[in-house]
């Protein structure tokens, strides 16, 4: 059985104290990073927003094993889906409760209408494929702005609501219980929360009838059919379920942010949420939290020690950090591949899988 | 549709205009789309770098021929776009070939998965090595052409068309001729068949790829020179589009067939032109022609969903 | 006893290749049915075309009061048609047991919600999934290697686990191919057992094979098939006795195996 937590059996000390101790770094996290400053919890927030996307990639790209290259498109859909519903930019301003549930299902439905036509195609057309789709999405955010004005072009939508509960808001800072809470502390809450919830779904997904399917269609599709499997809806679920979730982390980047534009929604981004599952481990939870985390803080890491570094060795910034970064990651994919092709930290089944020499197809 | 007949008189020349833009724009993608086409018939890989290899070949062009520029304002044309050849081609032959040879010739046994990711890889570090170096800005080429202008048949064609269309057509056919009629060739078709037993048969298969990689790569600095001296400008973000764009033209003609790059180069760009062209007219003005990009992706999609062995491909089934 | 599968017409073609013309046949309920014909003869083919992985251009074929032709691949496998494959097929990095908890996955229902809640009736039906898969294990004889990595399990026991697979689908109708292939004599004894109890449970079985003792002894009814054509059709002992057949397969050496088998079974 793969590595689960078990149902009814009950859980090793060990693990449980594990649990515990991670629960309360976790709680106390964003007070302790909020010493280095605000900006820095908000580094954190933005590294939750990478989990919940690579988590859900991970469903298409792990579970399934269908190489999406487009994946921000869903990120996008969702995030426009909250900036049209909650913004002077229609003047509508829905709760939450009715913005975030469509922009899921929004984002669920274009999931399905853009793997529809890929399901017969092998990996590298899959991946071609969906790479176009990305960019039309993109192409089309930018430019639905005449004759109607659907999505204000490159400008982006601003202003837009931020989360709020009734009249609890998490953009400005409160105070309860005697503790100063900041909005994006109170933000980190809400989406660590969202972010269990993801992995408690995508934990129980992979332990189960229907990730099995996807399991046996990436091994051999033909003979998951033969062996009874709806091989066409079971990748369009995968579809669907890894949208979904792109698209709840896009409408809560929306709220959070408070503006979006196409900028944000590039090919870029859809490469380095793959980087993320990818190098973290494809298919495997927590190898694919660990790469998340660690490529969505490096930027921040990198600009905050190469900025000092290149003033104290050129005297001035001379070397672009955003190309130091991407270089960086494009160096960390070739080497992941030569060296580690199944991630920094995989599970057995995918080890085996791309043990060189007897690989399984792509 | 009212447009079209109320120009009745000006519609053959703004068509016969779209065709010849079409055809140089295609000319163009052709000669990418055989780099495309050539590793993908021989290793199976989706050389995502390629269309950045394009890109430096532009860059290098450029910036050669800016500094002979600035030293002799009054260099000839022939003199600083053949320099900046000269220096172009060897680079990227060595880029292309580098690539192979440290990324792409360890995975060869892998899962196609890990190659692609690779590649994605390489085409980051090709592009942010670019801005690395010569900035984010578009470097332009400097004015050193001054193209005669032609008209025929109402539509104006310039000697830098003319010039694109020829050269594109004449490397074309001596790559066909090397294919079907050197030793080399015969050992490119006989590996892209079957590698383990062209190995068997004596065939070095590392210098037969070796060897596509760097034919492809000097045709990519050649359609970076292209398409520098055509726009007037590059810039390192050039490649993706222009490989994507590319790559298309291979899969419309039939992934691996070199004829079939070609073509589906030529129609593609023509596809492009005639669309980006006539799009306002077709939408009454919804859509407007920064869809351009958007064809070229539409033409991908319908391609690999209702014909995905193209145009001139063979079909391959499945077998249980 | 009542037809299960009936074939009528059909053809396929690869190109110029005729692979299959006008097959037709029946196999009853509790047959033991063999497939033989010299390689390239079709077989395989016919497998394919019956499970749907290729579309026969003519040619129809009902399976249990079913059309079977024009049937999706998962469809047929509904229908309660199952079957494993010449070069194996099996979901290599999974374990034994995880492989033929998927063939499970046809005759259960638990979706994205019931995953994800994980209720009573998901937490029932798993616990189900997890037995049967074991007992199927246990029934082909690999029991004891449930948690083995598919893919390093020595070749016989491979062959065994994806008929445990295939057997995990509830099918009326079991089709081998070459499930005899690269076994020793050993190995084809026990296997010879184990088609035999599983047709003795209730299970139709349809088996290519070239192991002429293992077909000869094991099948009721033999179909010959040559160069895409149907030679003969009947019980073994007649068509090993039929001169086309001997003339293109059999040959002398079969013939003398036929001496030495007692009669196959009716």
């Amino acid at each position: 059985m793969t590595q689960a937590i078990p149902l009814k059996r009950g859980l090793p000390t060990k693990t449980l104290l594990g649990i515990a101790l991670i629960g309360v770094v976790l709680a106390v996290l964003p007070f302790v990073i909020g010493i280095a400053g605000q900006s820095w919890v908000r580094t954190l927030n933005f590294a939750l927003l990478y989990v919940m996307l690579a988590l859900g990639l991970n469903i298409v790209v792990g579970f399934a094993g269908l190489l999406d290259l487009g994946y921000i498109a869903f990120y996008a859909v969702g995030a426009y889906t909250w900036a049209l519903l909650a913004s002077p930019h229609f003047g509508l301003h829905l709760p939450f409760w009715a913005i975030l549930p469509i922009s899921i299902a929004i984002a669920g439905l274009f999931g399905v209408l853009l793997g529809a036509p890929t399901l017969k195609l092998r990996g590298d057309y899959l991946a071609i494929v969906t790479l176009g789709f990305g960019e039309i999405i993109r192409i089309f955010l930018t430019n639905l702005n005449a004759p109607i004005n659907i999505t204000n072009g490159p400008q982006g939508i601003n202003r837009i609501d931020p989360f709020k509960i009734g009249d609890f808001t998490f953009a400005r800072a409160e105070t309860f219980f005697g503790i100063r809470f900041t909005g994006p502390e109170k933000y980190y809450y809400l989406l660590l929360a969202i972010v269990l919830l993801i992995l408690l779904v995508c934990a129980r997904l992979q332990n189960s009838r229907i990730g099995r399917a996807w399991e046996a269609i990436r091994e051999d599709e033909i003979a998951a059919k033969a062996m009874g499997i709806n091989t066409r809806n079971v990748k369009l679920l995968a579809f669907a379920m890894g949208a979904s979730f792109g698209g709840a982390a896009g409408a809560m980047f929306a709220a959070m942010q408070g503006f979006v534009s196409p900028e944000s929604f590039s090919l870029t981004e859809s490469i380095s949420i793959l980087c993320m599952v990818v190098l973290g481990g494809m298919g495997h939870i927590p190898g694919v939290i660990l790469g998340a985390i660690l490529l969505a803080a490096m930027p921040e890491f990198l600009r905050a020690v190469v900025e000092p570094a290149q003033h104290m060795i050129f005297g001035a910034v001379v070397i672009d950090p955003e190309g130091i970064r991407m270089l960086m990651f494009g160096l960390a994919m070739v080497l992941v591949m030569l060296f580690r092709p199944a991630g920094l930290w995989p599970s057995a089944v995918r080890k085996r899988e791309l043990s060189r020499g007897k690989g399984a197809s792509a | 549709m009212p447009h079209a007949v109320i120009i009745k008189g000006r519609s053959m020349e703004i068509f016969l205009q779209q065709i010849i833009n079409g055809l140089t724009l295609g000319s163009v993608y052709a000669l990418v789309a055989l780099g495309y086409t050539m590793v993908y018939g021989i290793i199976g890989l989706i050389n995502f770098a390629h269309g950045d290899v394009v890109m430096i070949g532009a860059m290098v062009v450029t910036v050669v021929a800016g500094s002979l520029m600035h030293a002799d304002p009054n260099a000839s044309a022939w003199l600083v776009i053949g320099a900046g050849l000269l220096v172009a081609i060897p680079v990227c032959m060595i880029v292309g070939w580098t690539a192979e040879r440290v990324a792409y010739r360890p995975l060869r046994r892998a899962p196609r998965l890990a190659a692609l990711i690779t590649a994605i890889g390489v085409s980051i570090i090709l592009q942010n090595l670019a801005m690395m170096i010569w900035g984010r800005n578009y470097l332009s080429f400097p004015q050193v052409i001054q193209p005669a202008v032609y008209t025929v048949a109402g539509a104006r064609i310039s000697g830098l068309q003319i010039a694109i269309v020829v050269i594109a057509g004449a490397l074309m056919a001596a790559l066909t001729f090397v294919v079907h009629h050197t030793r080399l060739g015969t050992a490119m078709r006989a590996t892209a068949q079957n590698r383990e037993v062209a190995g068997l048969m004596g065939i070095n298969i590392n210098t037969v790829i070796s060897a596509a990689f760097l034919i492809g790569s000097a045709l990519a600095a050649i359609a970076g020179t292209m398409v520098t001296t055509y726009y007037g400008v590059a810039q390192y973000t050039m490649g993706f589009m222009l490989g994507l764009k590319a790559f298309t033209a291979a899969v419309l003609g039939g992934i691996g067939n070199l004829g079939g790059a070609m073509l589906g180069g030529l129609l593609l760009g023509v596809i492009e032109a005639l669309g980006s062209g006539y799009i306002g007219d077709l939408t009454g003005g919804v859509l407007g022609s920064h869809y351009q990009d958007v064809f070229a992706f539409i033409v991908l999609v319908a391609v690999l969903i209702f014909r995905p062995s193209g145009l001139m491909g063979e079909r391959v089934g499945d077998r249980a | 006893m009542s037809v299960l599968l009936q074939a009528q017409g059909l053809s396929k073609r690869f190109g110029g290749l005729q692979a299959l013309y006008d097959v037709g046949f029946s196999i009853e309920t509790g047959d033991i049915y063999g497939l033989i014909g010299p390689n390239g003869a079709g077989k395989t083919t016919l497998f394919n075309v019956l499970t749907s992985l290729y579309i026969p251009e003519s040619g129809t074929c009902t399976f249990a009061g079913e059309t079977l032709t024009g049937r999706k691949p998962h469809e047929v496998a509904g229908l309660g048609l199952a079957r494993t494959f010449q070069n194996i097929r099996l979901f290599g990095n999974l374990s034994a047991i995880e492989n033929v908890m998927i063939g499970r996955h046809i005759r259960t229902h638990a979706g994205v919600i019931g995953a994800v809640l994980r209720n009573k009736r998901t937490r029932r039906e798993e616990a189900e999934i997890e037995a049967r898969a074991h007992a199927l294990l246990d029934y082909v004889g690999i029991g004891s290697r449930a948690n083995d990595v598919a893919k390093s399990l020595p070749y016989g026991d491979q062959r065994r686990l994806e008929i445990a697979r295939a057997l995990a689908t509830e099918p009326k109708l079991l089709a081998l191919d070459e499930p005899a292939a690269g076994m020793n004599a050993s190995e084809t004894v026990v296997l010879r057992q184990l088609i035999q109890k599983i047709r003795d449970d209730g299970i139709t079985v349809l088996l290519i094979e070239h192991d002429m003792k293992l077909v000869m002894g094991l099948c009721n009814r033999v179909l010959v098939l040559e160069y895409g054509k149907v030679l003969a059709e009947g019980r073994p002992a007649d068509v090993q006795r039929n001169p086309k057949v001997i003339e293109a397969y059999l040959g002398a050496g079969a013939a003398q195996v036929a001496e030495t088998v007692p009669g196959a079974p009716a």
